[in-house]
């Protein structure tokens, strides 16, 4: 298992590797150089500034210097806010974000195992076929949509009840993530009960499910034991990836809700133009999700046997 | 009983006796997948969306002859409404403000415990073009705050602050912001530095009107008292008093084309790259599907994002093309993977075997046989990537990152509409349920598509 682990870590870093010197190369692509934009007309002004920011080294340098750097988990400094380093804004609004995601996978995961279960146990009957459909609108309907509605909605609830029942934007206590988390989550959660409704369906058939039916066992311990052990298990392949989706989601639900999370502040660092922190926060957020799809993979040997014996034997 | 059976009861058997003809007329995949998708009503329905959003979409220009474009600053965010006759009100009286002939000193006070002021009424009738209200003066006010509401006030809410009376003598006020033939609740209260807790509030009737001078921009002849019908605009307006509808038809274009073209030719390069890898196999399958793994494994709106800054998209510009090439560079994988695990499998099928052994050469086989019977998994394919490059087309404009203004696509229509959707919900709902709307039918007629050709995949076991 340690071998395991240790391996995906390794393959894990050369995919960050990879993706920072996509981010690179990207970045280093644009057309002029990230002065070209700014107040620095003067031309020793824009030498001091290029020295500053060590753009006036031959690229291969700057990226070996870029690359360093990124391996001591130094960011560098931003480009429109001098004096502030992309850690800085890190560490200050990634929890923010992390809060919020954290609560909107919680949130759907819980909706997806049980709203899977329920469409798997009236399969093909009214319940089965509306979830079903609902899980459809669901994806479809994009998550700013989705978070308007929800601020309309409670900003006619308020008006009703002359208080404010649920803030409709903001940031700080729980009744402020509760709605952003629902907007966030409604996406995965329509996978999630799409993909548990399937794996559910699949064990039904299954012959240890005959078999504790014949021991005699009740329907519901059936169900608990045997059925949603075994259906829960690709649910918890795909965390990662859900993860993935909901921290990108992130940016355009933190933007409609006012939050002050690391995704609008990607968002405006793009349309400022703010080069160091546009390519720390790339490299940050596909570290942390490769790390997350990673964890969840060793977690998934913990949890289901069969894959540990598979992958040990590999 | 039984009766013995004779040499004469048999005769020799025909040909004919001995070939039947098929029971019923043999099927081709197509035909067969058709009638499973006439049997699937939702698909079907889903179809029938799917087609009317391309018409809305290639004869909408023709029909609705508006230009989205044009901005109309006497109609900014008009609601949705069919028809916009209204009488030519006569031409306005000159606003005086009411002054409170010996005004006081400025006493001092506390302005909370200034009391609401009294005897709030309308000055002259209220009409779209201007709501003038006056009311007693309030001993130890320095000034007034007038609000606006649409909905009755309630608790501490006032409504949208219109304006602030910055003189005690001065005891009315005119409201000329924005009007709508609607109800409004205007609120006013005293202030003395800070403002009271007291206010006082006047319900106010406006009715429908169109003003001489706006009459006059659609007939020069317009005379008060008049009827003058203004241009339609069955979905309302927006911030800037264009046509929503005419913008909405061409907003499709922009997010139909991108939802098209990019699933198109991404699946077009992933079947390729993954035809490729799987029929030839060995070490060039190998770095092939390294490469997969690579721009899987990138973040995918990062880097849609990147892209568009790597090829010099400036913020608050337009970037289709762009987008289009960061989209399909980044989104073929899915289908080269498909594609390539396909070939795997019918590479080592008999019927291939046959063909090769009679001598095809590798491009014949793979276009001959390999591809066709992947199409019907690669359509299913397509089918659910169109929805989903909408989708993607919607999420980046909706930042900003994609579609700019003045260009209309349905993500940039919901980033404008967002701005002011508490006050103007047309401006965002309109948008937002065509993006929606289009994207339920794609998914649903993928669902219902991936039934009818891939039996296999069936999702409703």
């Amino acid at each position: 298992m340690l071998a395991y682990s240790l391996k995906r870590l390794l393959a894990g870093l050369v995919t960050v590797f990879f993706i920072a010197t996509a981010t690179f190369a990207a970045m280093h692509a644009v057309p002029g150089d990230p002065l070209t934009t700014g107040k620095a007309r003067n031309a020793e002004i824009r030498a001091n500034l290029r020295a500053r920011y060590g753009l006036d080294k031959p690229i291969l340098v700057q990226y070996g210097v870029f690359l360093r750097n990124m391996a001591t988990g130094d960011f560098g400094i931003s480009f429109t806010q001098q004096n502030r380093s992309v850690n800085d804004i890190i560490r200050e609004h990634f929890p923010v974000s992390a809060v919020l995601g954290v609560l909107a996978l919680v949130f759907s995961t819980l909706g997806g195992v049980f709203l899977g279960s329920l469409t798997a146990r009236f399969r093909g009957r009214m319940a089965d076929r509306s979830t079903l459909f609902l899980v459809v609108l669901f994806i479809s309907v994009p998550s700013f949509v989705f978070a308007a509605l929800w601020q309309l909605v409670v900003l006619v609830v308020n008006q009703r009840a002359g208080t404010t029942i649920l803030p409709i934007a903001g940031w700080g206590t729980l009744r402020h993530m509760l709605l952003p988390a629902l907007a966030l989550g409604l996406g995965t959660l329509a996978f999630l009960t799409r993909l548990m409704r399937s794996s559910l369906l699949e064990i039904v058939h299954q012959d240890y499910v005959r078999t504790a039916k014949a021991k005699g066992l009740p329907p519901w311990r059936i169900f608990v034991s045997h059925q949603l052990r075994n259906g829960i298990l690709p649910v918890i392949t795909l965390l990662g990836p859900a993860l993935a989706t909901i921290t990108t989601g992130g940016f355009v639900v933190e933007s409609v809700f006012a939050i002050p999370g690391l995704g609008r502040y990607f968002v405006q660092a793009v349309q400022q133009l703010d080069y160091t922190v546009i390519m720390g926060l790339t490299v940050f957020y596909g570290a942390f999700l490769v790390l997350m799809v990673i964890v969840v993979d060793i977690v998934y040997g913990f949890v289901d046997p069969r894959i540990r014996v598979a992958k040990e034997a590999a | 009983m039984i009766r013995p059976v004779s040499p004469e009861d048999f005769a020799p058997a025909t040909h004919a006796d001995l070939v039947r003809g098929p029971a019923r007329p043999s099927l081709s995949y197509w035909q067969d997948a058709w009638l499973r998708l006439k049997r699937n009503r939702q698909a079907l329905v889903s179809l029938a969306v799917v087609c009317a959003v391309l018409l809305f979409t290639l004869v909408g220009p023709l029909l609705w002859r508006v230009d989205p474009g044009q901005p109309v600053l006497s109609r900014v965010s008009e609601p949705p409404r069919w028809s916009n006759a209204a009488v030519v009100l006569p031409r306005p009286t000159p606003y005086e403000e009411v002054l409170v002939p010996d005004a006081p000193p400025d006493p001092p006070g506390d302005a909370a415990n200034l009391p609401a002021p009294a005897s709030l009424t309308l000055l002259g009738e209220p009409t779209v073009e201007a709501v003038r209200l006056r009311w007693a003066h309030v001993p130890g006010a320095a000034g007034y705050l007038v609000y606006r509401s649409t909905s009755k006030p309630g608790g501490d809410y006032l409504g949208l602050p219109m304006g602030e009376v910055s003189a005690g003598n001065v005891v009315s006020f005119e409201d000329a912001f924005n009007l709508e033939p609607t109800t409004y609740w205007y609120s006013v209260v005293a202030t003395n530095g800070s403002e009271s807790r007291a206010a006082a509030t006047v319900e106010v009737k406006v009715p429908a009107g169109i003003s001489l001078v706006d009459a006059k921009t659609i007939d020069p002849r317009a005379k008060p008292g008049d009827v003058v019908s203004p241009p339609r605009r069955p979905f309302g307006t927006d911030d800037l008093g264009r046509d929503l509808l005419a913008r909405l038809i061409a907003g499709a274009r922009i997010s139909l084309f991108i939802g098209f073209t990019a699933p198109f030719l991404s699946i077009l390069i992933g079947v390729f790259i993954g035809g490729v890898a799987g029929y030839f196999g060995g070490r060039l399958d190998h770095w092939l599907m390294r490469i997969t793994d690579f721009v899987l494994a990138l973040p995918f709106l990062l880097f849609m994002i990147l892209f568009r800054v790597a090829l010099g998209v400036r913020p608050g510009e337009s970037g289709v093309f762009p987008m289009l090439v960061a989209m399909i560079v980044l989104s073929w994988t899915g289908a080269a993977r498909l594609t390539r695990g396909q070939v795997l499998q019918l590479r080592e099928s008999e019927f291939v075997q046959a063909s090769r052994l009679l001598g095809a050469r590798p491009l014949y086989l793979l276009v001959r046989h390999l591809l066709p019977n992947t199409l019907g998994v690669i359509l299913v394919a397509l089918t659910f990537a169109i929805p989903s490059a909408i989708f993607t087309e919607a999420f980046l404009s909706f930042i900003g990152m994609g579609v700019a203004a003045p260009t209309p696509s349905w993500g940039s229509m919901c980033n404008d509409g967002i701005k002011t959707f508490l006050v103007y919900p047309h401006e965002f709902l309109f948008p937002a349920a065509a993006i929606s709307v289009t994207v339920l039918a794609f998914n649903l007629l993928g669902d219902g598509l991936r039934d009818a050709l891939d039996p296999r995949m069936r999702s409703v076991e």
